[in-house]
């Protein structure tokens, strides 16, 4: 196997198995590994992982228990809007000091948690735990449990310490969290001898689904929402965008689940798809035929013709109010290259269609946490020549972008300065945009940015 | 009102206002020529700190990471680390290279000065400097970690040099541009000196093809061996512990003379630095810089009344807390509500005299959060926030208008182009203060009128 002939004799050796060519090798790109000591990753931690997925709940009180840094750099981290509390926008710690990491942190999680009922009266805290917090041994579980019975709330903790692997396992430990919330009651789960099982009589309600992977950055869940409403299906609760701790209960009622952001979602729908019963599909609304595509297979999935008709009578008209926009926006695109590097694989796909749909050439195209099979759908969709790379660094981005003659790169906070000093356009794909770029509306949105960017009269003079 | 929890005894801390130690030790290395940094840690704290520097400075900041698995953290991280000495070594080329620890590598006890001298006896042919600091998270804020950082720096770097004559100038962190401004007047009285740190280039770089992975500028490290031999040092570090203070360390080592004064920001401070170079150099202030003054003080006459009608909340870090107290102070504002979420003893000991003066109920705070900093700011009723951009919520949830200073700004651009030092800067800096009240004035008085001399007489009953 030969892996990509890389000009930079300074290229860190180790790295080499993580990027490939699209068609130079047969051998699929190297994943899901830890991060290459001193690369310069641009990877955050598993407690990042875990708090964007729960954050969007809005009326949890999010509480890390660590040193002030992890919730310093994560307050509001999100663009997710809520239609109640606001909650969720607050930043709660535990504040470890010196003391508690010599003496243990469990008695001052335990008063904090006090100083937060009393104030807040909340139904919902969710407690996470940070590196130390792993190190030092604390019973976050027992404390945990102990406050929740004494105030007689919920209180879950977050298995989240930053160094048991990377983001993707804080997506878990956010997933395993949810699902201890969504769980009836303890009594109504104890069978006759006394062991837990599945629950027996969750009255499922037709024709409601329940929306996983979308955080409401943006109100991009609310648009799905009222797609799905005005062809007859209801969304039950969007995992986690303006979800709340009664509409997060009422999670096992749905008929099915469909999985936007599949890097964080997943294990949640497989998992409730064992205890509940629940199926569930991967959907996608991040561009024009993802969006078409989704609706034709949530309206197929329930076997019904008037939701079927509905469904096309939407895509129709939605099609012909962004037509015209779309290929003014296409014209002026012709000859565009672009570079993708995002967090998760899903959005890397969906970026990898937009493109396609746009006629703009991707030249290069990564993700920090990206799976086996995503990497293998990014492959096949891919065009000969497309470097394709794993849980890169700056050096290597800047490599590929220059050799591959990118005109534009698609990525999060950290990129963004990179690719302006190497005099190339952005598009911001984080958490925290503040427009939508979902459903069809997102779709223009989406084009309107790369045309923003791709077409700015500043690159004239650089 | 129902006092619930005790705001300054509680132990939950609800929004942060400070950051942690080893965000504040990365600064002082990206303002030294040719320098990287690595954390020792778990993979987030660098990712985390690199997105919140990028967005502040719109530039890129590479920071490397040991990071810390399982195995690193259960077994020892001295590999993780060393290889990524290695990494960074062969992509950069750096002449010199901090190693910061973190929560995480404090914890399990990794001992930094040991490992990297081990490094640096495997690698006889190794031309990079490394300084290592211990930055514990948990140790406090990026206040000490910055000042820690520096002193650091010095133990490392400096020998004894022969007296020479320049003035060793140690700024804190204070943004790129006010780096330029004390540059521009220093070199307006022709006086020789070093500005340690100084990332006036590095982290406000000019566009430039092609592109470097580390950019030019930053204090020289011949220039910093040399510290040693100066003729006096001038720190603007009046709030900081004696212990951490770099200048002191100066003064104890080699008996160069010290003139720790307050960041140049306000008339009297900024009198304060140019006597004292005035002194030390025993040239005269020139006329341009006298004009200067003379602008300011115009500008101050211009606004006054205006500023009469301020009431401050100031919050970050104590040394610009301290600079920005004293400039609202002469000019009127009262500075009702001074915040930091340092740990400081001088503060409160230095703003003292002036506050009691003024007879006026003012509140310091330190080792603080958000959540008191907010309601004390409507307890006072605040008209006027100044500090970084985490005080946003100030704005949208009191509606109290904020004036961007210090760092982080990171939903805002020109973090790194804010000039508020010198006379100059002082007089840019009184006017962004004056116009946000005047701003916030004529928004308000036409409904602020209407309902307390029209609605209530004329429309009751009606």
């Amino acid at each position: 196997m030969e892996q990509l002939a890389l000009k930079d004799p300074k290229v860190i050796e180790e790295r080499k198995e993580f990027i490939s060519t699209k068609g130079a090798q047969k051998q699929q790109v190297k994943c899901d590994e830890d991060s290459v000591a001193g690369s310069i990753s641009q990877r955050a931690c598993v407690f990042c992982g875990a708090r964007v997925v729960l954050n969007p709940i809005t009326d949890a009180i999010h509480l890390v228990h660590g040193p002030i840094g992890c919730a310093s750099y994560t307050w509001d981290i999100r663009g997710s809007l809520t239609s109640g509390s606001n909650h969720y926008r607050n930043s709660f710690s535990t504040d470890m000091k010196e003391k508690d990491v010599i003496f243990g942190g469990e008695k001052k999680l335990a008063i904090v948690i006090d100083e937060l009922v009393e104030k807040y009266k909340p139904k919902l805290i969710f407690v996470y735990s940070t590196c130390i917090v792993g190190v030092i041994g604390d019973d976050l579980e027992a404390v945990c449990k102990k406050q929740a019975q004494k105030y007689n709330i919920e209180i879950i903790p977050v298995q989240s310490s930053g160094f048991i692997g990377n983001k993707s396992a804080g997506y878990r430990a956010a997933c395993d969290a949810l699902l201890r919330l969504i769980a009836p009651a303890p009594q109504e789960q104890l069978t006759n001898n006394g062991e837990t099982s599945q629950p027996k009589e969750v009255k499922k309600k037709s024709k409601t689904i329940n929306y996983l992977g979308d955080f409401n950055l943006a109100a991009e869940a609310w648009i799905i929402k009222n797609y799905l409403k005005e062809i007859g299906v209801e969304i039950n609760v969007t995992f986690t965008g303006d979800s709340d701790y009664v509409s997060l209960k009422k999670a096992p009622e749905a008929s099915l689940n469909i999985i936007q952001c599949a890097g964080s979602m997943t294990y949640l729908a497989k998992k409730m798809e064992e205890i509940y019963d629940i199926p569930f599909i991967h959907i996608s609304f991040l561009g024009i035929e993802d969006t078409k595509e989704s609706i034709r297979k949530i309206a197929r999935f329930f076997n019904d013709p008037e939701i079927e008709q509905k469904a096309e009578q939407l895509i129709a008209r939605e099609l012909k109010t962004i037509e015209s926009q779309l290929d003014w926006y296409k014209q002026k695109l012709q000859g565009t290259k672009a570079a993708i590097y995002v967090g998760g694989g899903f959005k890397a796909i969906s970026l990898l269609k937009q493109f396609k749909e746009l006629g703009v050439e991707v030249v290069m195209v990564g993700t920090q946490t990206g799976r086996k099979e995503e990497y293998q759908t990014i492959s096949e969709l891919a065009t000969e020549g497309t470097v394709i790379l794993d849980d890169a660094n700056p050096t290597e981005l800047e490599q590929f972008m220059t050799e591959k003659g990118a005109d534009l790169l698609v990525g999060g906070v950290k990129e963004r300065p990179l690719a302006y000093k190497l005099g190339l356009a952005f598009i911001d794909h984080n958490h925290d945009r503040k427009h939508p770029l979902s459903g069809f509306v997102g779709a223009v949105n989406f084009a309107k940015e790369v045309y923003s960017t791709v077409c700015s009269p500043v690159w004239k003079y650089v | 009102m129902k006092k619930t929890v005790t705001q300054h005894h509680k132990n939950v801390n609800e929004n942060p206002c400070n950051m942690c130690m080893p965000m504040g030790g990365i600064l002082p290395f990206k303002g030294i020529e040719g320098s990287m940094v690595i954390m020792h840690g778990s993979q987030g704290c660098s990712t985390y700190m690199r997105r919140h520097m990028a967005e502040h400075y719109n530039e890129p900041i590479d920071v490397g990471s040991s990071s810390l698995n399982e195995k690193g953290t259960v077994y020892g991280g001295e590999k993780n680390l060393k290889t990524g000495l290695q990494n960074i070594i062969k992509v950069y080329q750096p002449k010199l290279i901090g190693v910061l620890t973190t929560c995480l590598a404090e914890t399990i006890g990794e001992d930094v000065e040991r490992i990297t001298a081990d490094f640096k006896k495997e690698h006889s042919d190794l031309s990079a400097k490394i300084v290592p600091c211990a930055t514990p998270g948990y140790g406090g804020t990026q206040f000490e970690g910055y000042f820690l950082t520096l002193k650091q720096i010095l133990k490392h770097l400096t020998k004894p040099s022969e007296s020479h004559d320049k003035i060793n100038i140690i700024v804190p962190n204070i943004s790129p541009a006010d780096i330029r401004e004390i540059k521009r007047i220093l070199q307006v009285m022709e006086i020789a000196h070093t500005i340690f740190p100084d990332y006036s280039d590095t982290l406000d770089r000019p566009y430039e093809r092609p592109y470097k992975k580390i950019p030019d500028g930053g204090t020289t490290i011949a220039d910093i061996v040399k510290m040693s031999g100066a003729k006096a040092t001038i720190q603007f570090a009046a709030m900081v512990d004696d212990e951490l203070s770099p200048g002191l360390f100066l003064k104890e080592k080699y008996g160069i003379e010290l003139h720790n004064i307050p960041i140049p920001t306000g008339l009297e401070s900024t009198d304060i630095f140019l006597h004292t170079l005035s002194s030390i150099s025993g040239k005269e202030i020139p006329q341009t810089i006298q004009q200067e003054r003379g602008r300011l003080l115009d500008c101050m006459i211009d606004s006054h009344k205006y500023n009469a009608e301020g009431n401050a909340v100031i919050y970050g870090e104590p040394e610009q807390v301290y600079a920005i107290t004293k400039a609202c102070l002469e000019n009127g504002i009262i500075p009702k509500v001074v915040a930091t979420g340092s740990k400081t003893t001088k503060l409160k000991a230095a703003l003292q005299p002036m506050i009691e003066q003024l007879d006026m109920g003012i509140e310091i705070v330190q080792e603080t959060d958000f959540s008191v900093i907010r309601s004390l700011s409507v307890k006072h009723h605040v008209n006027l926030a100044i500090g970084h951009s985490d005080g946003r919520y100030l704005t949208e949830q009191e509606g109290i208008p904020l004036v961007r200073h210090g760092f982080p700004i990171h939903d805002r651009v020109g973090g790194q182009r804010l000039l508020s030092v010198g006379y100059t800067g002082t007089t840019m800096l009184l006017d962004r203060l004056t116009n946000t009240l005047l701003e916030n004035k004529y928004n308000q008085y036409r409904t602020k009128m209407y309902k307390e001399y029209y609605e209530k007489n004329f429309l009751i009953g009606s």
